[in-house]
């Protein structure tokens, strides 16, 4: 008889999901927008997304290489490929080459393989680079430039492009405040609310996407079609997304109707900034935020919430990155204090009482 | 009925129609029949018969030993050819005391005990007696002897008995075969289990994704009032005990209680009909059902086989293999165990066998955890997979155990829905093993402690004794000295 021992568990089956196919499902869901978002800032935005995420994926397999390990595997789940998207989304269109190639080094090795690779990072890579590139590069990272379309009079050419990515030849008269940003100067200069929002685009150009901004920003509609394509995929839930854009909503709309002349309305806060990539795309990273479903909620408030603080109080227009690196330090805590009960057992762990003794 | 919804799990692939259509065959007599000693959960069965012995079908072959066992008797009539070990169908492949038995072709009965006549006014002990003589064991696949179980009625306040017939494991027909083809049987089973259980009202749980059996039962149940047969939501792992029970009446059975402390013992649909042809026929339990299936399997089925029938006899009923099995399981794919090969043979609780090919397994290379949270909301036990998992890694299992890792029921839903493929139940099993093995541990310091201590004490006790003896001594020299002393001076 030849019967050789064997030691290992069950299950004889498994979901087809895997991570190489989670990722690349949220990279699908990314296309719509992406592409349009190119052929708004024409050929600078597709330079600098493309030496982005080449960027990271070369970083990461430094990385690799560095410290050993295989590179197939790590490099075929998308995941530097989804960090690198994320952050040329978050970037200044028509910003130069080296912000991507910074970034990268930032969010791939700095931001994740420092602390020991996927999914072992406390804080969010593309929003770590993002956040320090911005802290580091005021200038340049606040440097946005208003749409213009691929093959549209004004637009770059090529060889323009190449010039402004790659030589830095940002054309002055181009540049532009995003809208967040402009009415915080204009706050700054004691204009009120009331009086700069005449000034910024409406609420249906900002969500198609006629405004300046970063690519994430300038596409709402189209990030929120890829977020609510992968809640259908089931890859994301509700709870993130609509903790924080409730949140915000929420403490944008009070504070409006306290003081309409000191705060944007709630409907501003939720078409400006990358509130909907942040949302649906960012916040939602598996890594860095909590597990349970409780506890994504919780979060995605939190991270709502501090978006308006730091928006309104803070010297950033844009609040959504560090608001989600604060949440992402709590995450640990959330997910210590939001465990499911147990099944037969109370919430501090103990067993049920038999009932009626 | 109202139903209560309960907490994650899955929608694995089914793949049931590979048999669920093919009624029960009767597997021709093998040439040898191999009967393990120990087939279900308690002390080895020790055996009655030696080699050479003659045999007839039913005969008594092995007895149980204790409390927690159970008998086996002779599948057909035979010779005995060894009893000797060989390895059993267990993932370790471990051998096992076995006893061999050679059919001679006549199948000729032994003297059965007779039938009980009216089982539903009979004494309850006679029931629970012969289904203990006829070693029944649970035949979904915990095999727990069942006479134990049928006897909770008198040290629990029990309110109904809930007959499992969820089967929500993929591939496993058997008891929608079963109940499909022997309604009348089951139900004829567990009115006399509910008599010995000394309950009136009966519950029967089916998912919905047997329509048949749903109608087969409820058609046989019309007569009886006191039988609800229910359509449960397809949803694994439905046929957890804890967890069928909080489907049928929302309570929860609370951690380390039974669920007959909440008022429900459940049995399996199949044990119902043993212990109805043990009751009304007096026969012992010889074979049972099999659902031989996968996608390696040419022609999958439901076998009834005897006890002892190699694996390897059911596989070629079924044509044999079409390609090479990935994966040979026993039982099903989620809570199976691996089999260690062909020759394993048929036990009490064996509900299937299975030949996966790769494709079906779809086993991955573990990947490093993505923190998903798939393993958390799936969990049907509020659990939190991936942090007990990171903990196990660091052999922690100290938290491991504060995170209720014991509590886990091992369903396999976490490692089913890990996108990275970790084979979280695995390292949960091992946990679970190296927590009972520190506990022995404990329990055997603690005993070593309490003996050294209780010998400490004696020898202290001793050692006092000796002291108040030499004292004594010491005292009495002392005495005598003296005397002498005042002897002396008297002198
Ligand atoms: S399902 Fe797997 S990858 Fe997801 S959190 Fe659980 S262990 Fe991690
Ligand atoms: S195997 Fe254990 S931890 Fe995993 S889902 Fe089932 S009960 Fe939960």
């Amino acid at each position: 008889m030849s019967i050789a021992p064997i030691s290992k568990s069950g299950p004889f089956t498994h979901t087809t999901s895997s991570v190489p196919k989670t990722m690349l499902t949220v990279l699908l869901a990314l296309v719509p927008a992406t592409a349009f978002d190119a052929y708004l800032f024409g050929w600078p935005g597709i330079l600098l997304f493309a030496v982005t995420v080449g960027a990271c994926v070369a970083v990461e397999a430094g990385c690799l290489a560095l410290a050993g390990l295989p590179m197939k595997a790590a490099l075929g789940d998308y995941s530097a490929v989804l960090t690198g998207w994320l952050l040329a989304m978050s970037l200044p269109p028509w910003a130069p080459w080296w912000t991507g190639v910074l970034g990268a080094v930032f969010a791939i090795a700095l931001a994740k393989h420092t602390f020991g690779g996927l999914g072992q990072n406390l804080f969010n890579p593309a929003m770590v680079a993002r956040v320090a590139l911005l802290v580091s590069f005021p200038v340049v990272m606040t440097a946005w430039v208003m749409p213009h379309p691929l093959f549209s009079a004004g637009a770059p050419g090529f060889s323009d492009a190449v010039a402004i990515t790659f030589g830095g030849n940002l054309p002055d008269s181009v540049s532009a405040a995003s809208a967040l940003g402009y009415v915080k100067t204009e706050l700054s200069r004691g204009i009120p609310v009331t009086q700069s929002m005449a000034h910024v685009p409406d609420l249906m150009d900002m969500a198609l996407g006629l405004r300046a901004g970063s690519m994430g920003e300038t596409s709402a509609i189209l990030i929120l079609a890829g977020g609510l394509f992968l809640m259908a995929r089931r890859i994301i839930s509700w709870h993130i997304p609509l903790g924080m854009m409730g949140a915000l909503f929420l403490m944008g709309t009070l504070f409006h109707m306290l003081d309409p002349a000191r705060y944007t309305d709630g409907m501003f806060h939720l078409m400006s900034g990358a509130t909907f990539l942040g949302a649906f795309f960012i916040a939602t990273d598996y890594v860095t935020s909590p597990v349970s479903k409780p506890g994504q909620l919780v979060f995605g408030i939190g991270c709502g919430v501090l978006t308006w603080v730091i928006r309104t109080y803070a010297g950033y227009p844009e609040g959504m990155a560090f608001a989600v690196l604060l949440m992402n330090s709590l995450t640990p805590i959330i997910d210590q204090y939001t465990r499911p009960r147990a099944f037969g057992r109370s919430r501090k762990g103990e067993p049920l009482p038999l009932e009626g003794k | 009925m109202k139903l209560f919804p309960i907490r994650g799990g899955i929608h694995p692939d089914y793949r049931k129609e590979l048999s669920s259509e093919k009624a029960i065959v009767a597997l021709p007599l093998p040439e040898l029949l191999y009967i393990p000693l120990q087939q279900h959960i308690g002390a080895p069965a020790e055996a009655l018969v030696q080699a050479g012995e003659l045999v007839k079908k039913g005969q008594l072959i092995a007895r149980s030993q204790g409390g927690i066992s159970a008998p086996q008797h002779a599948p057909t009539s035979g010779r005995i050819k060894a009893v000797t070990d060989i390895p059993a169908p267990h993932p370790s492949g471990l051998p096992q005391p076995t006893i061999i038995l050679e059919p001679d072709g006549k199948d000729e009965w032994t003297d059965l005990p007779e039938p009980i006549a009216d089982p539903l006014n009979a004494d309850p002990q006679m029931i629970r007696e012969r289904v203990a003589q006829a070693g029944i064991v649970g035949m979904g696949g915990a095999a727990f002897p069942s006479a134990v179980k049928l006897d909770l009625g008198t040290r629990y306040k029990l309110e109904f008995l809930l007959l499992n017939g969820a089967e929500c494991e993929p591939y496993l027909t058997c008891d929608d075969r079963v109940m499909r083809e022997h309604a009348d049987e089951v139900i004829d089973g567990a009115r006399i289990m509910a008599h010995t259980l000394g309950v009136k009202k009966i519950v029967i749980a089916i998912e919905q994704n047997k329509p048949q059996a749903l109608a087969a039962m409820t058609g046989a149940a019309f007569t009886f009032s006191e039988v609800d047969v229910v359509g449960v939501p397809v949803q694994y792992p439905m046929g957890s005990e804890r967890h069928l029970v909080q489907a049928i009446t929302g309570r929860e059975t609370p951690a380390k209680k039974l669920t007959a402390d909440i008022g429900v013992v459940v049995h399996n649909v199949a044990t119902a009909r043993a212990v109805h042809q043990a009751v009304r026929f007096g026969r012992p339990l010889l074979s049972r059902v099999v659902t031989v299936s996968g996608g390696a399997v040419r022609e999958p089925n439901n076998i009834e086989a005897p006890i002892g029938a190699r694996v390897a006899d059911l596989v070629a009923l079924c044509g044999g293999f079409s390609g090479e099995p990935a994966s040979l399981v026993n039982g099903g794919p989620m809570m199976g165990q691996p089999l260690p090969g062909l020759e394993a043979p048929v036990v009490k609780g064996m509900s299937g066998v299975l030949a996966l090919t790769a494709g079906e397994v779809n086993e991955q290379p573990a990947g490093p955890c993505i923190r998903c949270g798939a393993c958390v909301a799936i969990c049907p036990c509020g659990l939190v997979p991936v942090e007990m998992a990171a903990f196990i890694r660091k052999d922690n299992f100290d938290v491991a155990a504060q995170l209720g890792v014991m509590d886990c029921v091992s369903c396999g839903s976490c490692s089913w829905a890990c996108p990275s493929h970790i084979p979280l139940v695995h390292y949960f099993n091992y946990a679970k093993g190296m927590i009972n093995a520190q506990e022995r541990e404990r329990r055997k310091n603690e005993r070593i402690k309490l003996l050294a201590e209780a010998h400490n004490a004696r020898m202290e006790k001793l050692a006092v004794a000796a002291e108040a003896k030499r004292a004594a001594v010491a005292a009495r020299k002392a005495n005598l000295a003296a005397a002498t002393g005042e002897e002396k001076v008297e002198a």
